[in-house]
């Protein structure tokens, strides 16, 4: 579903990724844990069409980019630490904005449906700049999920979030493990990483240089084998 | 749905956006007309004939409240990482563009609503007539066209409020300067003929500025 090859990413003299590979197949939840500046968002923004790798080839839901990024971009739902969301818009207005730039059929029936799902049926003639952070937060799972991507990218989705938005927000996205979609996750918590996903990597210094499969490996020996492995 | 179609749904969200909050329109309107009062005191005081400064002091007005529109209008959705969410869904780019043009162009026609009904009580001059109100929204056009480019550009970079100006300006005085001219021309009532140069160079640049504009706004949008 999600390939990459000798992925390279120069921002001037810094390299932000050096030569990444990685495959993600389809329904598989992976996620992404790394120090600071190793390079995740970078990835991640890659993998969203919203940057261009230096050097390298991307294929998601097999459409290669840069070429095929129009039709990639019908297949990636992305949920960023940012709620990506428009304050002074309605939770309506704004599932109903993106939905027209999506063409999704059946709109309006949709908006109810996910409103409902995450819970904000009751707000959703409120803007949501009036909104909590766990409720943005939930409101731009409905943005990401609108058109139904199959690819789900979810980038630091529970920075800023209290304990129980937090817990709320890792109940919608088990939604997300239905088989039917790739979902790749970046996190700094490696606890809720490791127990929301199938295969865990490290990114460090802009490479894998780890991967474990969590029905193989435990928790424990995957915290002292990132500790080992980032030193 | 058409290119058009989503286009102006990006243009309409802009606009319903800033009818609930006028913080762009109500900066940009303040500025104007501490501007317009200042140009007209001052030029009351040292020019003898109102007429051969109204129409520079017209368009400095529009430059300068259009670049604090521009500004604001690109920076606000990238800082919020809005700007992403558009850049994800499958559209052109070149529609992106047309839409965020859009949108700034309506927001300098309801500034120039209220500068042009002020140049007329401030400097009794004649500047609510069609053929100067054609004019001002030829120049709006180019200039908001290559202003939503420019703003995109800066807005990414650090130096932005500084860099959207040095850019902008020098880009932007053929349209500036021939919008002055046409303007002046219409004003004191001269032949079309005495000033159709200056109107030809203010149509060709919307054309020239919004046709590249549109052609290179997929590759200013990708880092």
């Amino acid at each position: 579903m999600i390939i990459a090859n000798s992925l390279t990413k120069q921002f001037g003299p810094f390299m932000a990724l050096r030569g990444l590979d990685l495959e993600v197949r389809p329904g598989e939840f992976v996620t992404i844990v790394g120090p600071n500046g190793a390079g995740k968002t970078t990835l991640l923004r890659i993998l969203a069409t919203l940057s261009r790798p230096t050097h390298g080839q991307v294929s998601i839901a097999g459409h290669a980019l840069p070429k095929g990024a129009d039709h990639a971009r019908r297949q990636i739902g992305l949920l960023s630490h940012q709620p990506l969301l428009y304050g002074d818009l309605t939770a309506e207005e704004n599932l109903r904005f993106f939905g027209k730039m999506y063409d999704v059929p059946h709109l309006e029936a949709r908006i109810i449906e996910l409103l409902d799902k995450v819970d904000l049926i009751d707000r959703r003639q409120d803007r949501a700049r009036t909104f909590s952070r766990g409720m943005q937060q939930r409101l731009a799972i409905a943005r990401a999920l609108l058109h139904d991507p199959a690819v789900v990218l979810l980038d630091e989705p529970f920075t800023g979030l209290d304990p129980h938005a937090s817990d709320r927000l890792e109940e919608l996205l088990h939604l997300l493990r239905d088989g039917q979609r790739t979902v790749v996750m970046t996190i700094h918590d490696l606890e809720r990483g490791w127990a929301m996903c199938d295969r865990a990597l490290v990114l460090a210094r802009g490479k894998i240089v780890y991967e474990a499969n969590t029905k193989v490996v435990d928790v424990t020996t995957f915290r002292s084998d990132f500790k080992r492995v980032t030193a | 749905m058409t290119f058009f179609r989503k286009a102006w749904y990006i243009a309409r969200k802009d606009i319903l956006s800033e009818l609930r909050t006028r913080e762009m329109v109500s900066t940009m309107g303040a500025f104007s007309v501490l501007v317009i009062l200042l140009f007209a005191f001052a030029f009351d005081l040292r020019v003898a004939k109102a007429g051969t400064v109204a129409p520079g002091a017209l368009w400095v007005v529009v430059a300068f409240a259009g670049m604090l529109g521009l500004n604001r209008s690109l920076t606000s959705e990238i800082d919020r990482g809005s700007f992403d969410a558009l850049l994800l869904t499958p559209i052109d780019r070149s529609a992106i563009f047309l839409g965020k043009a859009l949108g700034i162009i309506v927001f300098m026609f309801a500034i120039e609503a209220v500068i042009l009904p002020l140049f007329v009580i401030f400097f009794n001059l004649p500047f609510l007539q069609p053929t100067i109100i054609f004019i001002v929204a030829l120049g709006t056009i180019g200039y908001g066209g290559i202003g939503t480019l420019l703003a995109t550009m800066s807005s990414n970079t650090r130096l932005r409020e500084v860099l959207l100006p040095v850019l902008l300006l020098p880009i932007a005085i053929p349209a500036l300067l021939a919008a002055v001219k046409c303007t002046a021309g219409a004003l004191d009532g001269r032949e079309f003929a005495e000033w159709a140069n200056w109107f030809g160079l203010l149509v060709a640049f919307d054309l020239v500025m919004l046709g590249a504009s549109f052609l290179v706004y997929d590759f200013i949008v990708e880092d």
